[in-house]
């Protein structure tokens, strides 16, 4: 059987410091209930640098330029331990903030960002020595006035832009009563499409992909995107091909909280085997709300305010190549409405059912991507080690199964899981994180199998207590192409067909 | 503790009264569920939800202590929760939901 492929990864972060300060919904909250409060007053020195984001190994495993098991190996906390990192990586790229207000520029397509004239200039200079956006730099334009700028945001509702402690810009609203279209939802959804723009900039560019050659979009972040008659009508998906000159594409967007990149995946892998389209990219960007999520306990605790990165990905699933590694259509696992919520129920529906339909174990898979969270952010929260809960959740239904003896199960956590490190942006580190490094080694025929296990917490909405997850298995090619048709099959019957001819002109003699 | 939570269970112990109500824990980390075990009992610590000063005494246990764990259907025990005992740390998550309740609980 054809499987689709995995024919190229993209990862990107955006260092936002200040989009932390003003629309990270802790500090909203906290502003608005206790505006004087020790927290807001001692955040803003806990906050990193560029370089240290840039630095922070978890963030050079998320880009490509670190493997994530060299962090098993890394003293802790990796926040002060990290070697000189790149902002560049194999995936993708870390790109500072104040690129990224240009980047939100380049993506308004309502004239809803302003930027300072002097800052516009600077930004615009940059981003035209940037190599994925120099054709798109000249869209900043000449910027505006401070004086105008700040009435927007003093009279008109619009939010601020800050950067080292200077205003250099605002978003404003794009309504005047529409709570959906207001200034803070309106930065916040210019936000996940500029980083899902980054994250698919990179994919096209690093797998010499023709922007013109995709034929479906998936995004799959957690905003929603829509006016006061439809919140969340769409269309994320069209509106980050456009700025990427996918002309030939069109999209939509799947929401499913933090597990719906492994549903976009699934249907992106579904889409292609049907032979609907050739080429489908899943794509997702980056939340405003979660950056400084857990900051009052990283404020606390004396930690570095480590949520301050936008996370982004795209992936771009394609036709059997007999080349990249396949995603294995027989082997989907979803959490049905009917299986309860309990851990080990989870576990079978999403891990052991599949592997069960193809017959294989739990020690067959290499290494499982789970929820990829970096525990140095967890940890301090009271969320413990996410990953790690995980891989012993995974082991010890093994155990229970008689797959692994009990006192195998820290090795089994060790051989088959990894440390996470992904930023806490809810859809972000859900399986997908590791897809990239997961083709590298099998490319490299390093690795046979990972399997990519998306969860997500759909309590969140009120609409519903069940919990969701869907997982699928990635396989290294085999390097057999059958152009959509099944060879053994074929040369099955052409035997039996060669077989009766022999027979009949036995039997005439 | 999820400011919802909080809410359903003030809700509850008005409805009820507190002394006809315990608290049975999922957490699974130690730190958390003492947090949600200091919150039914003394009051939210964090001061952010309903439960902010309100001592409502209720004693809250984890599902894997054993006058709980000895309620429950043996079978339902193992189908569900038994394979988490394999997982979490038992004794600290046990030792910090007792320390709360044998501090502030009322009943």
């Amino acid at each position: 059987m054809d499987y689709p492929v995995i024919k190229g990864a993209a990862y990107a972060l955006v260092h936002a410091p200040n989009l932390l300060l003003s629309q990270g919904s802790t500090q909203c909250l906290e502003r608005a209930k206790n505006p004087d409060s020790q927290y807001l007053k001692d955040l803003p020195g806990r906050l990193r640098c560029y370089q240290e984001a840039v630095n922070y190994a978890p963030n050079q495993v998320f880009i490509g330029n670190l493997h994530p098991d060299s962090l098993a190996d890394m003293a802790r906390p990796w926040y002060e331990n990290s070697p000189q990192g790149r902002a560049e990586g194999k995936f993708g790229e870390i790109m500072a903030e104040d690129y990224f207000y240009g980047l939100l520029k380049i993506c308004d397509s309502f004239d809803l960002v302003m930027l300072e004239q002097d800052f516009a200039r600077q930004v615009r200079e940059k981003l035209a020595g940037h190599p994925l956006f120099a054709a798109d730099a000249a869209a900043i334009g000449d910027g505006a006035e401070e004086a105008e700028i700040r009435k927007r945001i003093d009279e008109q509702g619009a939010e601020a832009l800050w950067l080292d402690g200077k205003l250099v810009g605002c978003v404003k609203r794009a309504h005047d009563w529409d709570v959906n279209l207001n200034a803070h939802v309106m930065l916040e959804n210019l936000s996940v499409k500029a980083s899902a723009v980054l994250a698919l900039k990179n994919l096209l560019a690093r797998h010499q992909v023709n922007p013109e050659a995709v034929d479906y979009i998936i995004e799959c972040s957690e905003e929603a995107c829509g006016d006061v008659n439809q919140r969340g009508g769409g269309n994320f998906a069209k509106a980050v091909g456009e700025v990427c000159r996918c002309v030939n594409a069109t999209g939509s967007d799947v929401r499913a909280f933090c597990a719906a990149p492994a549903h976009a995946l699934v249907q992106a892998a579904g889409l292609v085997q049907a032979g609907i389209y050739d080429n489908v990219v899943v794509v997702a960007g980056g939340a405003t709300a979660k950056l400084g999520m857990n900051g009052k306990d990283h404020v606390a605790k004396g930690l570095p305010v480590l949520e301050d990165m936008l996370g982004a990905f795209a992936v771009l699933v394609s036709k059997n190549d007999g080349v990249n590694p396949v995603i294995r259509t027989d082997c989907i696992g979803r959490h049905n409405i009917g299986r309860g919520s309990a851990p080990q129920a989870v576990i079978e529906a999403l891990v052991t059912d599949p592997l069960d339909k193809i017959g294989l174990k739990i020690t067959d898979v290499d290494k499982f991507s789970v929820e990829m969270q970096n525990p140095e952010i967890t940890m301090p929260a009271g969320a413990g080690d996410v990953p790690a809960a995980n891989y012993k959740m995974i082991g010890a239904l093994g155990v229970k199964r008689g797959d692994i003896e009990r006192q195998d199960l820290a090795a089994f956590v060790e051989k088959h899981g990894m440390p996470g490190f992904a930023p806490t942006q809810g859809h972000i580190p859900s399986g997908v994180p590791f897809i990239g490094h997961a083709r590298e080694m099998m490319l490299a025929g390093e690795m046979q199998r990972a399997m990519i296990v998306g969860k997500g917490s759909l309590f969140l909405a009120r609409m519903t207590n069940l919990f969701d997850g869907v997982s699928f298995l990635i396989e290294a090619n085999t390097g057999t192409v059958s152009g959509g048709h099944d060879m053994e099959a074929v040369k099955k019957v052409v035997a039996q067909a060669m077989r009766r001819v022999a027979e009949q002109l036995l039997e005439n003699q | 503790m999820d400011l919802e939570n909080q809410a359903r269970i003030k809700e509850l112990a008005e409805k009820y009264g507190p002394e006809n109500l315990v608290v049975i824990l999922g957490g699974a980390e130690a730190e958390a569920s003492g947090l949600a075990a200091e919150t039914v009992s003394n009051g939210d610590p964090t001061f952010a939800g309903p439960l902010a000063g309100v001592q409502l005494g209720l004693p809250a246990y984890h599902i894997f202590e054993e006058p709980i764990k000895s309620l429950v259907d043996a079978q339902v025990y193992d189908e569900q929760v038994s394979m988490m005992e394999m997982v979490l740390d038992v004794d600290a998550i046990v030792k910090e939901v007792a320390t709360y309740r044998e501090q502030y609980s009322k009943y």
